[in-house]
């Protein structure tokens, strides 16, 4: 085993409000967790949608914004210091011949764990893609969905597509770089720091970059490479010359490798127990809006108790002789020393 | 009270709606294809539909907040809104609204 191989009690795939709570439950029976997560900082949905929105439903919160909530679950798991990877996809998991899991993401770190708990809601956050006919033979090639490496831009002739700060930002980062630019905005109005809305209209009264309000209707190409993109405009159809197309539309949830893992799946939710919210596989997982059965709901407080049955289930395939006293926190020495608070 | 809606395929359906819920609610309650995956917070654009030219009066123009939502779909139109925005009353009526691509689920695996 290399170094970087990480072997761990637990590994939990999601690191929103669901995912965050599991660590509780398990820390509370001596389990270690690890989260990945796609996004680069915890809370899930409640960071990447709505972080600023209130939400009315959390028991003993009369009202709590998804960062709030976030934040009060980070601090309610700090005693069990739970690890985080972020920005990583797990696209395997393998089962060994003694039940446990290998885990493998998309930098191929290796997590070896005992129980696998998925709580990835609607899937993992992925760039939209623009609709239109064809886009996928293009991807990776000469459309991005992000800049990876700024030179595979230089000297090309770019159209980047969108009115948030990605897109304003990018058309001011690559700018003095590029053959040409080509920011295209459905409408004359942003959704970005205003700082980059007036650089970008210098841009544009100084000739360096054009501006054209439309939406992409088509690209022409051959082989993965686009010649041109043409663009619905209210003054018509417009066909400019690209070598690259950044489009900007923000993320969607997207199921991903999730399909791949040999679940038991119902329209793209993974089917559990209401027993133990175990899969399909054995010492395999799932709660939060990810997991269905009979009268689920999709409510933060169903994955919350999802949480606590599923982390008694997981204590007895980790400690299978481990005889475990149910206990209250508000009366337990023993967990509150766990807490930190005895 | 009813809608007509126009799925991403062509086909109508005609939905029973009750008076408070959001357009979004019922196309998804009748199993329709909207992914609607912020659940009605305007914090996405998945469901993203096009009002009927006829009914454009009566629904009214987006708030800028949904202007910003839907900068976040590549298939605007004049006539784009957001059904969650848009909430049942006797005035929507047989409102008539065509699904739009970017609403679309994921296909199932």
């Amino acid at each position: 085993m290399s170094g970087n191989e990480i072997v761990t009690d637990v590994v939990v795939i999601g690191a929103g409000p669901c995912g965050l709570f599991a660590a509780f439950e398990l820390g509370l029976l001596d389990l270690k967790c690890h989260f990945i997560d796609i996004l680069d900082r915890p809370g899930g949905q409640c960071a990447e949608l709505y972080p600023e929105k209130p939400i009315y439903d959390i028991p003993g919160f009369p009202m709590i914004t998804g960062q709030g909530l976030t934040e009060n679950l980070m601090a309610q798991i700090a005693p069990f210091a739970p690890e985080f990877h972020f920005n990583r996809m797990v696209n395997s998991i393998t089962k060994q011949d003694d039940g446990s899991f290998v885990l493998v993401t998309d930098a191929d770190e290796v997590f070896h764990a005992k129980v696998v708990v998925i709580a990835a809601g609607g899937g993992s956050f992925q760039p939209k893609r623009p609709p239109v006919d064809g886009i996928e033979q293009y991807e990776n090639k000469s459309v991005f969905y992000s800049v990876r490496k700024m030179d595979d831009f230089r000297d090309q002739d770019v159209v980047i597509v969108g009115g948030g700060d990605s897109a304003l930002d990018w058309t001011l980062n690559l700018q003095p770089i590029v053959r040409s630019l080509t920011l295209v905005h459905r409408r004359d109005a942003f959704k970005a720091a205003p700082a980059s809305v007036n650089k970008m209209k210098e841009l544009v009264m100084e000739g360096k970059i054009n501006f054209l309000l439309g939406q992409i209707a088509k690209l022409d190409g051959e082989n993965g490479q686009i010649n041109h993109v043409h663009l619905t405009t209210d003054a018509g159809d417009l066909s400019v010359p690209a070598t690259r197309l950044l489009p900007f539309f923000g993320l969607t949830m997207k199921l991903g490798p999730v399909a791949d893992w040999g679940l038991e799946l119902n329209d793209n939710l993974i089917v559990v127990d209401t027993e133990k919210f175990e899969t399909s596989v054995p010492g395999v997982f799932a709660i939060g809006d990810i997991n269905t059965y009979p009268g689920k709901l999709k409510l933060i407080l169903s994955g919350f108790h999802e949480a606590a049955l599923m982390a008694q289930r997981a204590k007895k395939i980790i400690s299978p002789d481990e005889r475990v006293v149910f206990q209250y926190t508000t009366s337990s020495t023993k967990l509150q020393k766990k807490l930190g608070v005895a | 009270m009813k809608i007509l809606v126009t799925d991403q395929v062509g086909t109508e359906h005609e939905l029973e709606g009750l008076e408070g819920w959001r357009v979004m609610e019922v196309i998804r309650d009748w199993g329709l294809n909207i992914k609607a995956e912020c659940g009605g917070a305007l914090s996405c654009a998945t469901c993203h539909v096009y009002v009927d030219k006829s009914w454009l009066d009566v629904v009214g123009a987006p708030s800028d907040e949904e202007e910003d939502m839907l900068d976040s779909v590549g298939d605007v139109r004049s006539n784009s809104r957001l059904s969650c925005q848009l909430l049942m009353s006797d005035a929507l009526d047989g409102l008539k609204l065509t699904l739009a691509p970017s609403a679309a689920k994921e296909e199932a695996a």
